[in-house]
């Protein structure tokens, strides 16, 4: 199992948020998790990550049997975890190449591996650079400084692709692209898509389901996930919304 | 008797004294010159923290000792390819060289100057072609109703300086180094130097000065730097002062500015145990540039005080100021920065920025923008703000992995380094970069 959920509750400045997820993700799969506005999608992925503006008030998470809610953000990242950011922040001043440097020789540096110095870091990203199609001035620029909104989602999905998780959680990757663009983030996912490596696609929208076929749809509400079934439930939720599922949730 | 009249005997002596030295080489004038500036000097007094410019700089650690004037260095251990070695940006192919406040003909280079520029210690041309350009502008001083105080004791004192005239139409493309070293010695000593740099209509110059210690040990810069910028003239400045932490720098830069002319300076204070710089600078007319950057570091114990003071006199000029401040441990940063548009200054466009970023929780900052505007058609807008770390921007270089330690220096790093993408000279942008990646980036 490479990520249990256990009864998970979160709140945010008192408000409870997540209300008891629970979730098992063995590794090779796609899990999908769409829900309404305010349902708790993002605030999952944030607490998984460790965002301290969160307050875990109940339950467990397991990462490869260790547990992931006692550990600092940047030791979820050495663990495997990585998280594709919704908004992604601008950090003026620190430039995108030092930066992916840094992070990919910070999560060698705790697996035991060998740094890689500036050459061989350029070799390394350079393919990746151009499968995303990265502008070329890319790399003197500034972490997401100036960028579009599917730049920004692009950048996500270079540094997903230079870190090599196991455990890749989009956040909404999908909000804000046109068709090209979002073929080039599902290429991008479906690249990494192994055996060992799973992935958590939250999206609002199915579309992006058409290219990473998932293996599980879950529909989160409320802080809870009240429903799983395969691809075909992501269909249903565009074509028909959400209210047979209330109605479902009612009459059980 | 207070402390404080202590080191103001000890200054009143220290005057008698050089000035019976300096009676046989200096001419009349400049004795006369000397004595008035000392005058004023005594009528305005030490400020104390119930004047309204130095509210939040207390001077108290500096009158609490006495600093009588340097005498001249002999037999200094470091050479200028030493220097050239170590401070590549602010040591090249010209440079003004002064220890302990005084000029020293050996480390500094003078010779082939291109056409069109002066340059020499202040001694040598109160003896040479433009004697007369030098007393004028020093003569100016007293004419003035809003002298410095420490303006006026360094009038009085000064031992040294740097005398800069640019041609009229004189393009000078390699940069003017100033070098101030103070070695301390062991003892306290206080250096009074004064540079002037005057450019002619039409001309082009950039500048640097470059404040240091050469080993540990307390002293008491005193500098003043003027800058006279005349038609369509434009000058470049950068001030690095990165002396140990014990002395005591108080500068005062004056910029006069003619008609579309521009002035870029940007001054980086990375030193010191108390700091307080006075910077004005008077628009004279239509169409100026004027740009006063800073970069300052306070961390320890250390006082950054700096008072900026525009005065747009004159219709369609612009300023910009961006003051970017990095606060540690105890420090504590001082930012005052008034903007005076007179009633027949229309289309007035001013920019003032001050942001100060506080690593601890005792660490301070006061921010006063100050805007008297009398004009009616003007732009002037003004940003203050003080703050910790950037949360979300911490959390996403850790999420990828990078330790929290190193996400503090790097963003750290970033705030600071903004301020340094303004140097144009190359050399001295590497060097700066390198000196903040040591002090913030990778520690």
């Amino acid at each position: 199992m490479l990520l249990e959920v256990k009864d998970l509750h979160a709140s945010i400045d008192g408000k409870e948020i997540l209300r008891g997820i629970n979730l098992e993700i063995r590794p090779g799969e796609v899990h999908a998790i769409m829900g309404q506005n305010g349902s708790g999608k993002s605030t999952l992925s944030q607490v998984l990550a460790g965002r301290d503006i969160y307050e875990v008030t109940k339950g467990q998470v397991l990462l490869n049997g260790e547990d992931l809610l006692e550990m600092e953000p940047e030791e979820r990242a050495h663990a495997g975890l990585f998280l594709a950011f919704q908004y992604p922040v601008e950090i003026p001043g620190v430039g995108n190449s030092y930066f992916l440097r840094a992070a990919l020789n910070a999560n060698r540096k705790a697996r035991g591996e060998e740094e890689l110095d500036g050459v061989s870091f350029l070799k390394l990203i350079r393919s990746k650079i151009e499968l995303l199609k990265m502008d070329k001035s890319f790399l003197k620029r500034s972490l997401n400084e100036g960028f579009s909104g599917g730049e920004k989602k692009r950048n996500e999905m270079l540094q997903m692709a230079v870190l090599e998780p196991k455990l890749a959680i989009l956040d909404e990757t999908d909000s804000g692209l046109d068709i090209d663009a979002l073929k080039i983030v599902a290429n991008s996912v479906n690249a990494l898509r192994n055996t060992e490596r799973s992935f958590v696609v939250i999206t609002h929208y199915q579309r992006l389901l058409n290219h990473i076929v998932p293996d599980y749809t879950h529909v989160v509400a409320d802080g809870r996930i009240v429903k799983t079934g395969g691809k075909e439930l992501a269909l249903r939720l565009e074509e028909e919304g959400y209210d047979w599922l209330k109605q479902e949730a009612a009459s059980a | 008797m207070s402390q404080k009249t202590d080191f103001i005997t000890s200054i009143k002596e220290d005057f008698a004294a050089v000035s019976q030295a300096r009676a046989a080489v200096e001419p009349d004038w400049l004795k006369g010159l000397r004595e008035t500036a000392f005058a004023r000097f005594e009528s305005m007094g030490i400020p104390t923290t119930k004047h309204e410019d130095w509210k939040y700089f207390s001077l108290k650690k500096l009158t609490k000792k006495t600093f009588p004037s340097a005498t001249q260095t002999q037999g200094l251990s470091i050479s200028s390819s030493d220097l050239s070695a170590k401070y590549p940006g602010s040591f090249g192919k010209y440079n003004v060289v002064f220890v302990d406040g005084h000029f020293d003909a050996d480390l500094s280079s003078l010779e082939g100057l291109p056409k069109g520029i002066t340059a020499s210690s202040l001694q040598d041309a109160l003896q040479g072609e433009q004697a007369d350009a030098v007393k004028t502008e020093l003569m100016k001083q007293l004419d003035r109703n809003d002298l410095h105080v420490f303006s006026a004791l360094n009038l009085a004192m000064f031992s040294g300086g740097a005398w800069v005239s640019v041609a009229k139409n004189a393009v000078v493309e390699e940069p003017i180094h100033m070098v101030y070293l103070s070695t301390a010695k062991g003892e306290e000593q206080a250096h009074h130097t004064r540079s002037l740099i005057v450019a002619e209509a039409n001309s082009q110059a950039s500048f640097t000065e470059h404040f240091v210690s050469l080993e540990g040990g307390s002293a008491w810069t005193n500098a003043v730097t003027e800058f006279v910028v005349a038609e369509n003239a434009h000058i470049d400045h950068v001030k690095v002062q990165e002396e140990n932490q014990e002395t005591f720098h108080i500068s005062n830069m004056q910029v006069e500015q003619a008609r579309s002319s521009t002035f870029a300076s940007c001054a980086f204070s990375l030193g010191g145990l108390l700091v307080r710089n006075d910077i004005g600078a008077a628009l004279l007319g239509e169409g100026i540039e004027c740009t006063l950057n800073g970069f300052f570091s306070a961390d320890g114990e250390q006082v950054v005080d700096n008072h900026t003071f525009i005065d747009h006199a004159f219709p369609h000029c612009n300023s910009y100021e961006t003051y970017k401040g990095v606060l540690d441990g105890k420090g504590s940063g001082v930012f005052n920065g008034k903007i005076l548009v007179r009633q027949d200054a229309q289309k007035t466009d001013a920019k003032q920025n001050n942001q100060a970023l506080l690593l601890s929780d005792d660490a301070q900052m006061s921010s006063k923008p100050q805007l008297e505007i009398f004009a009616d058609d003007v732009k002037c807008t003004h940003g203050a703000t003080s703050g910790f770390l950037n949360k979300e921007a911490m959390f996403y270089l850790q999420a990828r992995g990078i330790p929290k330690s190193e996400a503090r220096g790097l963003l750290t790093f970033a705030f600071a380094n903004d301020v340094v993408g303004g140097v144009k000279h190359e050399a001295l942008r590497e060097y700066l970069e390198n000196f903040l990646i040591l002090r913030f980036r990778d520690q």
